[in-house]
């Protein structure tokens, strides 16, 4: 293929497709958003279960874990990925309008029959990967429909070299693709009801199961959104990235390493030594590739930092990133057999969840969507910036309340838990790290609250930006560009 | 052909690839991410010599050092048990009145009698013994089935209203709802009751009704009969509450509750221990 120059001609991009993702990402966030913290709630108040089966922590807990990484996550990285595919191919989507809005309605219907599942009660209590044969066929489908859109558009792209956002994209969806069919193998009981058997048992299927759960995280939530931060960090910068040969290289030994990792969820079990050694040896190789993620959209900001005084869009995206450095440190530092051994089944390991998962997954998606909203509805801009200003720095106190809160609650958990007495008996019974844990319980779902109450500013803003409505407020000041002096690494 | 430029601000050339305006700069690796990487690495491969890691036709490599992590678990178990045995071998021989006379076996017996009881007994009875409503408080020296130490040891042992032979048994008959007596009659008694514990004066004549139907297992005197598990209702401390619309309702379709059989689910050493650690929540006599 000849390297074309970049030439005047239009291309007709599908940003309908893009505009619905939008929208359904917009709104299943809201509503991943408020069923975690009802059941923060829940945790700290045991009587908000309402004495309903349908209503009880147990059920409504998946449906806040995939509502917030399938539905809300979902349709970030499959509206983000079709917008920047377009783009970066300069190629209209491929497969056309009809068959990129099968995948759009096909994608939600396995959120809802998912998320109708698990309150009625019907589940393969895998986690991440609830729903039951039927949804996983279904799904199959859906994704194999949107790989053929995506890597369609890439084979025809008029582009000669592919760009590195689009590597990443792929890599989601190819990895996705195989640990949703490897872990789901199962044999249903009947064709016309719900149950099946996992084809695996004992400590095979532990370790299909979070080899499965553990790249969920490496490949939607990592691989995946590094592929929006690749595109969306130096477009609203207006700054080249910072290093090409970094994104190479930290993109192969990202995906090589992290798929090695799922072991360090299984530590101290019934999984062979020799296999924990492996999970956590990858798992701490998994540490510099995880941050050349990092430095390549910190550095991007090179010679543009002044830009985050007046630009909070561009401040959510390089929070998000900072916040990514920090849960990939912890990450490889909970892998230690020896940290481990005080942190697992301890609410740290939430608390490292939801900082990846707030402080990264949702402010670069956040990032995203309000660089996309305008594009997307033909704005000159957002109805208002200063929104997106208390819209950031809410979400980000609620952030820090609930990881904070459940440093301590977690560590202290894991304490008591090995205090031992003079005797050599347990200090303290379950009931009273219960007990301990519960003032932590309510500033986690204080944090929460904020988090939501950032969410509806932002949906308030979205609605009035696609009115077309501008706010008039006065504008950030803005700082001369001179002397800023680009960071060195 | 893709055009190499540099750029103003950094100084460093692009790789001369543009899409959508985005441009990449040639930057080199940072020496400090290379080298960490590469730290990480060689420790991984040293991590890889030291310990069990690598998987092979007909089992896995040892590793160095020797480690197996159940080898591990059974030496600490091991010790443990060296550590307990002296305690474990007396508590075995002597009865739990014994332990209990002994100051020794006493605080040894109250610190794993804590362990126990709040692994098992605090979900019920709540941390340290403070009850729940339909479950009896352990702290006070109001006792149903006894409060000597043996007393509790045989309640613990074998249960109240379960399937053992031996468990503590007895039924608060459902007067009203059996005909054992009218309305106004429970209405009457309830308030008799009421007034033993101070509340309400005695209203007259109702002293022959309380002795007909209840005091053959809550005493003459209503003070309650520890060997039937009749209980006190002359103490104030109520299972199912206070209020006269409580005992009513106690007297007119009564609730009982079940404590589960404990010999099985916990060893002989373990339910002395928690039978001295309940004993001396407060109350033990």
């Amino acid at each position: 293929m000849t390297a074309p120059t970049a030439s005047p001609e239009r291309v007709a991009y599908n940003e309908e497709i893009v505009k619905k993702f939008v929208i359904a990402a917009t709104f299943f966030g809201v509503v991943g958003f408020i069923a975690g913290t009802f059941i923060a709630f829940q945790l700290a108040f045991p009587i908000l279960n309402l004495g309903l089966e349908w209503t009880t922590f147990g059920r409504l807990r998946p449906v806040h874990t995939s509502a917030v990484v399938f539905a809300f996550g979902g349709n970030i990285m499959l509206g983000t990925s079709f917008y920047v595919v377009q783009r970066t191919c300069r190629q209209t989507l491929f497969g056309g309008p009809t068959f990129a809005n099968l995948i759009f309605w096909g994608y939600q219907l396995v959120i809802v029959l998912a998320a109708t599942g698990y309150i009625l009660g019907i589940t393969q209590s895998k986690e991440y990967a609830e729903p039951e044969w039927y949804v996983d066929l279904l799904l199959t489908v859906v994704w194999v429909m949107y790989l053929i859109a995506f890597a369609g558009t890439l084979m025809t792209r008029r582009e000669s070299h592919i760009y590195v956002a689009n590597w990443f994209y792929l890599a989601f969806i190819l990895t996705i693709a195989v640990l949703h069919l490897g872990n789901n193998v199962a044999v249903p009981v009947s064709w016309t009801g719900t149950k099946s058997y996992i084809a695996m048992t004992g400590v095979q299927d532990a370790m299909t199961q979070w080899w499965y759960g553990h790249n969920a995280v490496g490949f939607f939530l990592t691989a995946g959104f590094l592929g929006l931060m690749y595109y969306f960090i130096p477009k609203q910068a207006e700054r080249p990235v910072y290093s090409y040969r970094l994104s190479v290289i930290h993109y192969w030994s990202l995906i090589f390493l992290y798929i090695w990792a799922g072991p360090h969820h299984l530590y101290y079990t019934a999984l062979p030594d020799w296999t924990q050694t492996l999970g956590m040896a990858f798992s701490v190789m998994l540490w510099m590739p995880s941050w050349g993620g990092m430095i390549n959209g910190l550095m991007t900001l090179s010679g543009a930092w002044h830009k985050l005084r007046t630009d909070p869009v561009l401040r959510f995206l390089v929070t998000s990133v900072a916040f990514y450095g920090m849960s990939t440190f912890e990450g490889p530092a909970m892998s230690i057999k020896a940290v481990n051994s005080l942190s697992h089944y301890t609410d740290w390991t939430i608390g490292h969840v939801h900082s990846g998962a707030l402080g990264w997954v949702a402010f670069v998606s956040f990032g995203a969507l309000y660089f996309l909203v305008p594009k997307l509805w033909n704005r000159e801009r957002l109805y208002s910036l200063r929104m997106v200003t208390w819209h950031f720095w809410i979400a980000t106190i609620g952030i820090v309340l609930y990881i904070t809160s459940m440093w301590i609650s977690g560590i202290m958990q894991g304490l008591m838990w090995r205090a031992y007495d003079e005797y050599g008996f347990l200090q303290y019974s379950f009931i009273e790290t219960v007990e301990a844990m519960k003032p932590y319980y309510i500033i986690r779902a204080t944090g929460g609250l904020l988090f939501v109450a950032g969410a509806l500013i932002m949906v308030y803003n979205f609605i009035k930006t696609a009115n077309g409505e501008l706010r008039n407020e006065l504008a950030f000041e803005d700082v001369p560009e001179t002397a800023q002096e680009p960071a060195k690494v | 052909m893709a055009t190499h430029e540099k750029d103003a601000l950094t100084g460093t050339e692009t790789t001369g690839h543009e899409w959508d305006g985005i441009k990449e700069l040639n930057t080199p690796l940072p020496r400090w991410w290379l080298w960490t990487f590469w730290g990480s690495v060689i420790w991984a491969m040293g991590y890889f010599i030291a310990y069990p890691a690598w998987p092979t036709l007909s089992g896995y490599t040892k590793g160095v050092l020797g480690y197996n992590s159940r080898l591990e678990l059974g030496k600490e178990l091991e010790a443990v048990k060296q550590s307990r045995s002296v305690w474990l071998d007396k508590f075995e021989k002597m009865s739990v009145a014994e332990v209990a006379a002994d100051q020794e076996l006493l605080t040894y017996a109250m610190a794993g009698g804590k362990v126990i009881f709040g692994d098992n007994c605090a979900p019920c009875h709540g941390a340290s013994g403070s009850g729940n409503s339909g479950y009896p408080v352990l702290a006070d020296d109001d006792w149903l089935w006894g409060g000597t130490v043996d007393d509790i040891a045989q309640t613990i042992r074998f249960g109240i209203r379960t399937d053992h032979a031996d468990t503590r048994s007895n039924v608060m008959p459902p007067f009203v709802k059996d005909e054992l007596i009218t309305v106004e009659q429970a209405d009457q008694i309830a308030g008799y009751v009421m007034s033993l514990s101070g509340q309400g004066t005695v209203p007259e004549g109702d002293t022959a009704l309380f002795v007909e139907h209840c005091a053959s297992c809550h005493g003459q005197d209503g003070k309650g009969l520890s060997d039937m598990g009749g209980p006190n209702l002359t103490d104030g401390i109520w299972l199912y509450g206070g209020s006269k619309e409580a005992v009513l309702s106690q007297i007119k379709a009564p609730k009982s509750g079940v404590m589960p059989v404990w010999t099985g689910r916990l060893s002989d050493v373990e339910i002395k221990q928690v039978s001295v650690y309940v004993h001396s929540l407060g109350g033990g006599k």
